[in-house]
């Protein structure tokens, strides 16, 4: 993919160019894992970026190197990019953590946004969504539809973020359905629709009628699709394609409301190195519709859940919940603390694989 | 860790679907080397032969001429490479690579219109009497007949290369064009006509990834096939017999470690993932490696 970006890098250098002579424009950039159409992660982002040129009309300029691969030629484009103008950059995968540290030191004067990270500086935020709130939602409607009691799960990386997710999806999938068993396959990729299709494949074949998504293109939804009675979910946008049957709702990242806000805040002077961590309540994290496919009964229970989330009245961490090894990680009524949760690296007791190292 | 649920019969199964894209590709590009030709560019052209593919077929709602297309649009695309390398005389290594940024490049913006739409379905057959066979008939014969297509094609390249005398030319053209010429053959139209059956190849490939496997459009699908294609050409010493076999060794390693994941093995999964890699490698190298083509990758111009 290496070879895709140095196009997109030439493309931007043109791009950015012609954008330098404007003076009082101010320019954001956006740096993404994935092409802007893999349906998923991307391309919701990509939404906002495109959200904040029509709210701001001409006093912005936004630009964007699609299919960045995570690692070294991430702070080449960075670079590139802060070199060339921008005035902030979003870095919009967690593998760009310790590169968007390292080019934002350079940089003093360029603001910079890492998605799904961990680490901040004077000119470094970082902002996430509670996408384990739509997880549990999702635990909650698999565990009841069901009928094999084996939920299929393909993940990507061993990071907190994903861990997080199996665990916010199997906690609430074993509070419905005690007797309910977890298959996780570790993809190590976040866009690989043939690597994804296998996967759900093999899933499916070992007995999974779920499937949940932890990866970024529609594939597993085309392979629920083709074997006719799996339930799925979409992954990070809505992929209503899919629905009614077999994608049942989905966890829809809205990215827009906090793109407009920063890029306002860097205009006006105002912006600050923060921490953003938003849920269901302020809206960064949707629940796509939740088709008829869904007995009526689960999608009242399913509503209920998503509403006692968007108010707050319930955490999606609440103990009693012990780990994997059997000990006791919070006391009856307890709610998660977020530092706990950012750098979650354990599974929940019940889960029977292990988690990578 | 619970083996009892993995399936032996899917896996073999799923073991010959998997392993069709890079057969498919490797196949034509055997074919390319074996005419003295390297051509890099498999991923680019597998991946143009997947966009074509899948509007072709969405466009006329048939799968078959939807692989028909990714034909077309595999041929036409290695055409490039072949006017390069063979009447400019280009570095074929150079134009290769450059053909695989080419071909990511433009099958993006031909499937601009084409991200979330689904193809039309293609069925898999259930070979009568054959199908019904306990066991085998699951392993073998119930499958969607592009794997029967991958598989016969590559029988054909074999009898083709050892007993016809089109493939005896071929394989002159490959070790020694100066002596092909002098022989009165016209090297230049064999090794056109060679890249433009690769990149039908390929492009088939390409379309039984969009049309078959995942089965959409998105863009980048093909994630490296071309390479691993290409790796397994070398690695089977030209010879389409240990093609298969590379083919169906990297296509079944990847799958079991898919299920032995699943199935909670208590094997690290870095290793795993790498597995289908390693043990490509490893077989096809203790087989005794064979020779490249004598001429492969030199430019031939009758002037000279």
């Amino acid at each position: 993919m290496t070879t895709k970006t140095l196009l997109a890098s030439a493309a931007l250098a043109l791009g950015l160019a012609t954008g330098a002579t404007a003076q009082d424009t101010t320019t954001v950039g956006f740096v993404y894992v994935g092409p802007i159409g893999d349906g998923g992660w991307t391309y919701e982002h990509n939404k906002g970026r495109l959200a904040v040129e029509e709210h701001f009309g001409d006093a912005v300029e936004t630009v964007f190197v699609e299919s960045v691969p995570e690692g070294p030629d991430a702070e080449r484009v960075m670079t590139q990019m802060a070199l060339q103008g921008a005035d902030l950059i979003f870095t919009t995968s967690f593998g760009y953590m310790d590169q968007t540290i390292n080019v934002a030191a350079q940089f003093p004067d360029v603001k910079f946004e890492h998605a799904t990270g961990y680490k901040r500086a004077d000119n470094v935020s970082t902002y996430s969504a509670r996408f384990y709130e739509g997880r549990a939602v999702q635990g909650h409607i698999a565990g009841q539809m069901t009928e094999s009691n084996i939920i299929g799960y393909i993940a990507s990386y061993p990071i907190p973020e994903v861990i997080r997710g199996i665990n916010a999806a199997y906690l609430h999938a074993k509070e419905v359905n005690p007797d309910v068993e977890f298959r996780i396959i570790w993809a190590y990729t976040w866009f690989d629709p043939a690597k994804e299709a296998e996967a759900a494949n093999v899933l499916i074949e070992q007995g999974a009628d779920v499937i949940l998504q932890h990866t970024d293109s529609t594939a597993p939804q085309a392979a629920a699709q083709a074997a006719g009675n799996v339930v799925t979910f979409g992954q990070a946008s809505d992929m209503a394609e899919f629905a009614p049957f077999p994608r049942v709702s989905s966890i829809i990242d809205d990215w827009a409301p906090y793109y407009i806000a920063r890029t306002q805040a860097v205009i006006d002077g105002t912006w600050e190195s923060t921490d953003t961590w938003d849920g269901i309540g302020p809206g960064m994290v949707g629940i796509g519709e939740i088709t008829d496919a869904v007995p009526a009964d689960i999608k009242a229970s399913a509503e209920a859940l998503i509403e006692r989330l968007r108010t707050g009245e319930y955490h999606a961490f609440t103990g009693p919940i012990n780990r994997q090894d059997g000990s006791v990680w919070l006391a009856d009524g307890e709610i998660a603390d977020d530092g706990t949760l950012a750098g979650m690296n354990f599974y929940v007791e019940g889960i029977t694989a292990e988690i990578p190292q | 860790m619970d083996l009892s649920s993995i399936n032996p019969i899917l896996l073999l199964a799923s073991l010959m679907v998997a392993a069709t894209p890079i057969m498919l590709a490797a196949i034509g590009e055997l074919v390319v080397e074996r005419a003295g030709v390297l051509n890099l560019g498999v991923e680019g052209m597998m991946i143009t032969g997947a966009v074509c593919g899948f509007v072709v077929a969405v466009g006329t709602n048939s799968p078959w001429l939807g692989f028909a297309g990714a034909a077309i649009g595999g041929a036409l695309i290695s055409m490039i490479f072949g006017f390069l390398t063979q009447f400019l005389l280009s570095n074929q290594v150079a134009t290769g690579l450059a053909l695989t940024l080419f071909g990511l490049g433009l099958s993006a913006l031909m499937g601009q219109g084409y991200i979330g739409i689904k193809a039309p379905a293609f069925p898999d057959w259930h070979i009568p009497i054959l199908g019904d066979i306990p066991v085998i008939g699951p392993i073998v014969f119930q499958h969607d007949p592009m794997v029967y297509v991958g598989i016969a094609l590559v029988a054909a390249v074999w009898a083709f290369l050892r007993y016809s005398r089109a493939g005896l030319i071929l394989r002159a053209v490959g070790e020694n064009h100066e002596a092909a010429h002098a022989l009165g053959y016209h090297v230049v139209r064999v090794r056109m006509l060679a890249i433009m059956f690769g990149g039908a190849c390929a492009g088939l490939g390409g379309a039984y990834l969009s049309l078959v496997r995942v089965p959409q459009w998105t863009e980048g699908m093909t994630a490296g096939a071309g390479w691993i294609a290409l790796a397994i050409v070398v690695f089977a010493s030209w010879r389409p017999g240990r093609l298969l076999l590379g083919a169906y060794l990297f296509g079944g390693v990847t799958v079991l470690q898919l299920n032995l994941q699943a199935a909670g093995a208590a094997i690290a999964v870095e290793y795993l993932s790498m597995a289908p890699y390693l043990a490509t490698i490893a077989v096809l190298v203790i087989m005794r490696a064979g020779r490249a083509p004598g001429s492969l990758g030199q430019s031939f111009h009758a002037s000279r």
